[in-house]
């Protein structure tokens, strides 16, 4: 698994990655009350924001991790928002995507980095 | 950091486990791990207890008594204090001579003296404010108490435990009582639209009281994340955001605090800065109205959110000035000005979130209606 500085995971599934927010955000963030989730099949720029997700206190963008295709989106997150805070590592992913490039994800820090950086 | 005021119950929130940030100058908890949501319910259904310490406490004494302080006072707030019974309390705003609100806060006649409390931001404002525009009266910053505020249904049961008088008390009641605590100062109040009370305590007592409140099972901690959304959802406005200088008491829906006797034709018609114009609008109306909101969908609409009437094209008839998620409601509420022809509750306006209009319903306030003890 690896961890951007803007504190998304990404997990690599055979070709293709699922992406998330992790704990740590998540308990920044507050109680999420709405995420906007991108289209399937939508061509992202890695830096692209693709997630809205607001909570009690503001909103706040999920950017795309790397280059690609958003091929499945969590349409559950939509009607249960709060999963965020309750399953950030898990049930609470927002989509997945297929890299035009997976070795972008070589950049991205591991776990023990991640960790490190949010103390 | 080095420079942020500090409550009473600074040590409190943080043994409590509350998130601070820095407000108005005070370092305040926004939530504590319950969570700003949780906070919410809590208030709603059994007990919260908020501290509200860096409000501004101020007491107002005349050779004349509370009646002379009264007098003058109604010089600068379109209010009947006159009228103001001993040991009740009223809503009003401070107005500038154009009519608009330099603040808004809380009046009560102690009998021999004039309470007052107003908001955080505007208390070095509001002082130099009453020195200037009120001869004759001693205004005393009071910055040795701090303030609480307990909301909520189970309010009266748990501060009648300690203190059995307050159960009497019904909505706007002011009144000095003793306690284990020292000299309370305790009116039947608050922002969240909940029946509640706000307790003014010596600083040195007021930690004492604050725990011997939250032992009480029904009482939870809450920050101000949960005060913004009680009063949200109650329809209530927060200076800086719904009211500033820029809006008169009239457009902001607050022409039920101005009595009959300050209006025109009343016996103390007018007499307070910016009459003018705030009685020719409670007469003939204001352009434009404060509104509640309600988006459709589950977005939230924030502050500063341009309204509009269709899903294309116009201007801007508006500003969402107070939005986001309502957790009595489940879903998003918001408050702003638009038109008053558009101020009808039912009328479909759009509000322009991340470049898409998104429909909103005009909505009667409070959303959640209120609960007070009258």
């Amino acid at each position: 698994m690896k961890f951007t500085e803007e504190h998304e995971w990404l997990r690599a599934e055979g070709d293709l990655v699922v992406v998330g927010i992790t704990e740590h955000a998540a308990e920044q963030l507050g109680d999420v009350v709405y995420v906007e989730l991108p289209e399937v099949g939508a061509r992202v720029a890695k830096g692209d924001e693709i997630v809205v997700i607001e909570s009690v206190k503001a909103a706040s963008d999920i950017l795309a991790p790397l280059d690609g295709e958003i091929v499945e989106v969590n349409a559950a997150l939509a009607e249960e928002p709060g999963k965020v805070n309750e399953d950030p590592m898990g049930a609470a992913w927002f989509f997945r995507m297929r890299p035009v490039d997976p070795a972008q994800m070589d950049e991205y820090l591991d776990e023990a980095a991640y960790k490190a950086l949010v103390g | 950091m080095t420079d942020l005021n500090v409550t009473p119950l600074n040590a409190l929130h943080r043994e409590l486990g509350a998130r601070m940030v820095p407000f108005a100058g005070y370092d305040m908890p926004v939530q504590y791990p319950m969570g700003v949501l949780k906070e919410h319910l809590h208030c709603r259904e059994k007990a919260g207890l908020f501290d509200v310490s860096h409000m501004g406490q101020v007491i107002l004494r005349a050779p004349g008594g509370y009646r002379a302080v009264a007098q003058a006072m109604e010089a600068l707030v379109p209010v009947d204090l006159l009228g103001l019974g001993e040991g009740r309390q009223r809503y009003g705003v401070f107005t500038n001579e154009a009519g608009g609100i330099l603040d808004d806060l809380m009046l009560a006649n102690y009998g021999d003296h004039m309470f007052v409390v107003v908001n955080a931001a505007c208390k070095s404002g509001d002082i130099a404010h009453m020195r200037a525009g009120l001869p004759g009266v001693t205004v005393e910053e009071i910055t040795d108490r701090a303030l609480l505020a307990l909301q909520g249904p189970a309010a009266e049961a748990v501060l009648a435990a300690l203190v059995p008088g307050v159960a009497a008390m019904r909505f706007m009641d002011v009144g000095v009582f003793g306690s284990d605590f020292g000299e309370l100062r305790i009116s039947r109040s608050g922002y969240t639209g909940e029946d509640g009370f706000e307790i003014s305590v010596a600083e040195g007592q007021a930690e004492a009281l604050a725990r011997a409140l939250l032992t009480h099972e029904e009482v939870a901690p809450v920050g101000l994340g949960a005060r913004d959304s009680l009063r949200l959802e109650a329809g209530l406005c927060l200076y800086g955001h719904d009211i500033d200088t820029t809006t008169t008491p009239v457009e902001a829906g607050l022409g039920w605090a101005i009595q009959k006797v300050r209006r025109a034709g009343g016996a103390r018609a007018g007499g307070f800065p910016g009459a003018a114009r705030i009685l020719a609008e409670l007469a003939g109306g204001a352009p434009r109205m404060r509104v509640g909101l309600r988006p459709e969908g589950r977005a939230p609409m924030r502050e500063g959110t341009p309204l509009l009437a269709g899903a294309e094209g116009g201007e801007a008839l508006g500003l969402i000035t107070s939005g986001g998620f309502g957790p009595t409601i489940g879903g998003p509420v918001a408050m702003g000005y638009v038109p008053a022809r558009l101020a009808v509750p039912g009328t479909t306006l759009y509000g322009e979130v991340r470049a898409r209009r998104l429909p909103v319903t005009v909505s009667a306030l409070p959303f959640v209606p209120a609960r007070f003890k009258r």
